[in-house]
């Protein structure tokens, strides 16, 4: 139920995030989510897109640093506590989540959260057994 | 003030005299000692009677630094290791250092050059010399310390570092001779600012600066800020070190120690020796040296000689202000540099690729070097963390070898410029010249 996220590195220099969208878009490729984390000199853009394979063949294609990262995507419902019941679930097993961005499905009116989690088979096990609905690549790239 | 009358305003045909005979004697000793030179010059079919006149030194092939790596650590010595009192070095092109070696003769030669450099700054004995060179195996330190006590004076080896307990002791101590990069010249002044010191609380009236390039605008700027007089000087550990060279207050061409050293200036290129007034690369050949001498050691620095007598009244050969390199070396904050130095470290290290370049800037008052990285593809990550801990790594190896900090930036693959021939690795953006 891993779910594929695509990193690529950015130097902080301007235009290079629209570099990677232009190219994403010029090959239809949907961006599902997007974050970045940055620092003073580069930044790390993590998306979750519609084709990741197609996508990342693109993206070296055309000389962007990419990597593949396996996280974690859960669904819960739009409202107060969801996130709060799934990382007090995480937190009682011990697992630490590395970063986590969401966004919103308006269409179910649900939330999904990505977490990068270390252990993200035995974080997979435990959502599942919490009776936490999670998104495989399937269904998360295809939403 | 001249230091040594005598020799510095001895008429020129004097001076060639005493420089023929030291070029005989140095020639024969190279070729009795050292075991490259007698190969070299058995070569070129030439021996210790090949030196006729002081032109005769065309024939003679160059020294190059290389040569004294591939002799590491002492095979160009040309005395025993019993006559060695002192061992100074200088970075090399690719980690391993460059050795000289002084014998009392030496360090005596080396201390009366000093001497005349700093009273050419107007050094006496009632002065005190604020030492701020590295003292160490860099020839800064210990070279300006011998001469400023062969002149009498007071020497504060204060050394470099702990700006503001410097600014402290030339106001308690009464420092009146400044001895420092220019670059951290003009960063004491920026930190005697900051503390409030005046320069009407300092002693200072004029200062020595050397050991990097500077511009004639950087010294208004030094001269302005400390209210001072500010002198270039300029030395090299293969030749003797600073002293080799040095103004006087007329500030019209560095004095050339020439009773101890030949200087020439040629094409880079064809090796041909160019006339005076001529831009092209210094050459020195050293004629009293005992320890290292050097034939016609190429210092890959650019510059023109004069022979012209100076207002001042010396004789001596001058030389202009070093312009350039004729190769790659930069020099940081006083430090030699090789761009070689940074791709071995960077060979080494996993995850990066051989590309790199630097970018050296003047920002404030210090040199800053920073270092662009490639990031390879196989070690990117979508970690912050590991990218910052990546930078630091490199960071810490190329510091350890330059011994200068450096800023290490990581930057995508494939956008540092490739080139067919000579990868452009360096932009040097401090306006030098």
């Amino acid at each position: 139920m891993k779910a594929t996220q695509l990193s690529v590195f950015l130097e902080n220099k301007q235009g290079r995030l629209a570099d990677v969208t232009r190219v994403l878009a010029e090959n239809d490729i949907n961006i599902r989510a997007l974050f970045i984390a940055d620092t003073s000199d580069f930044g790390i853009l993590r998306m979750i897109v519609d084709k990741p394979r197609k996508a990342i063949d693109i993206l070296k294609e055309n000389q962007f640093t990419v990597s593949e990262t396996d996280v974690v995507a859960v669904e819960l419902l739009d409202k107060p506590g969801s996130l709060a019941k799934i990382l007090s679930v995480l937190n009682d097993n011990s697992l630490n989540i590395e970063y986590l961005y969401c966004f919103l499905d308006t269409e179910r009116n649900a939330a999904v959260d990505i977490m990068r989690i270390e252990d993200a088979s035995r974080a997979i096990d435990i959502l599942q057994g919490a009776g936490v609905k999670l998104l495989g690549g399937d269904d998360l790239h295809e939403l | 003030m001249i230091w040594n009358k005598e020799i510095e305003t001895m008429p020129r045909e004097q001076l060639e005299v005493l420089q023929l005979e030291g070029l005989r004697s140095t020639v024969k000793r190279v070729y009795e000692n050292v075991p490259m030179y007698k190969k070299r010059f058995d070569e070129a079919g030439l021996g210790p009677d090949s030196i006729k006149t002081l032109d005769d030194l065309q024939k003679f092939p160059f020294t190059l630094k290389t040569d004294l790596r591939d002799n590491y650590p002492f095979g160009i010595f040309a005395v025993p290791m019993k006559d060695i009192v002192r061992l100074h070095a200088s970075s090399g092109t690719t980690g391993k250092s460059t050795v000289v070696g002084y014998t009392k003769n030496d360090i005596d030669i080396w201390a009366e050059l000093m001497a005349r450099t700093l009273s050419a700054a107007g050094a006496t004995s009632d002065d005190v010399v604020h030492n701020a060179y590295g003292y160490g195996l860099f020839t800064g330190g210990l070279g300006v310390h011998y001469g400023a006590e062969r002149v009498g004076a007071s020497v504060i080896p204060v050394s470099g570092g702990n700006t503001k307990r410097q600014i402290t002791i030339m106001q308690d101590f009464g420092s009146t001779i400044l001895a420092c990069t220019p670059s951290y010249a003009l960063y004491l002044a920026e930190v005697a600012k900051e503390m409030g010191v005046k320069n009407s609380e300092l002693k200072l009236k004029a200062g020595v600066f050397g050991a990097e390039p500077w511009s004639n605008s950087m010294r208004k700027d030094i001269e302005e800020r400390l209210g001072i007089l500010a002198i270039d000087i300029y030395g090299l550990s293969e030749i003797i070190g600073p002293g080799v060279a040095y103004e006087c207050p007329e500030k019209d061409g560095l004095h050339i120690g020439e009773d101890h050293f030949i200087v020439e200036v040629i094409d880079p290129d064809t090796g041909k020796r160019l006339p005076p007034g001529e831009k092209g690369e210094l050459v020195f050949t050293t004629i009293t040296k005992e320890a290292t001498p050097v034939i016609r050691y190429r210092t890959r620095d650019i510059s023109a000689i004069n022979f012209e007598r100076c207002a001042c009244g010396r004789t001596t050969a001058r030389m202009d202000r070093v312009t350039g390199r004729t190769d790659d070396m930069l020099i940081i904050r006083g430090v030699n540099v090789f761009p070689s130095q940074i791709e071995s470290v960077l060979m080494k290290i996993e995850g990066t690729e051989p590309h790199y370049q630097l970018i050296v800037d003047r920002t404030g008052k210090l040199d800053i070097l920073e270092v662009q990285v490639e990031v390879n593809e196989r070690f990117f990550s979508d970690r912050v963390r590991q990218l910052e801990d990546f930078e630091r790594k490199v960071k810490g190896e190329i510091e350890s070898v330059l011994n200068i900090s450096v800023d290490v930036k990581l930057v995508e693959p494939k956008t540092i410029q490739r080139s067919e021939g000579k990868a452009k690795r360096v932009i040097d953006r401090r306006n030098l010249n």
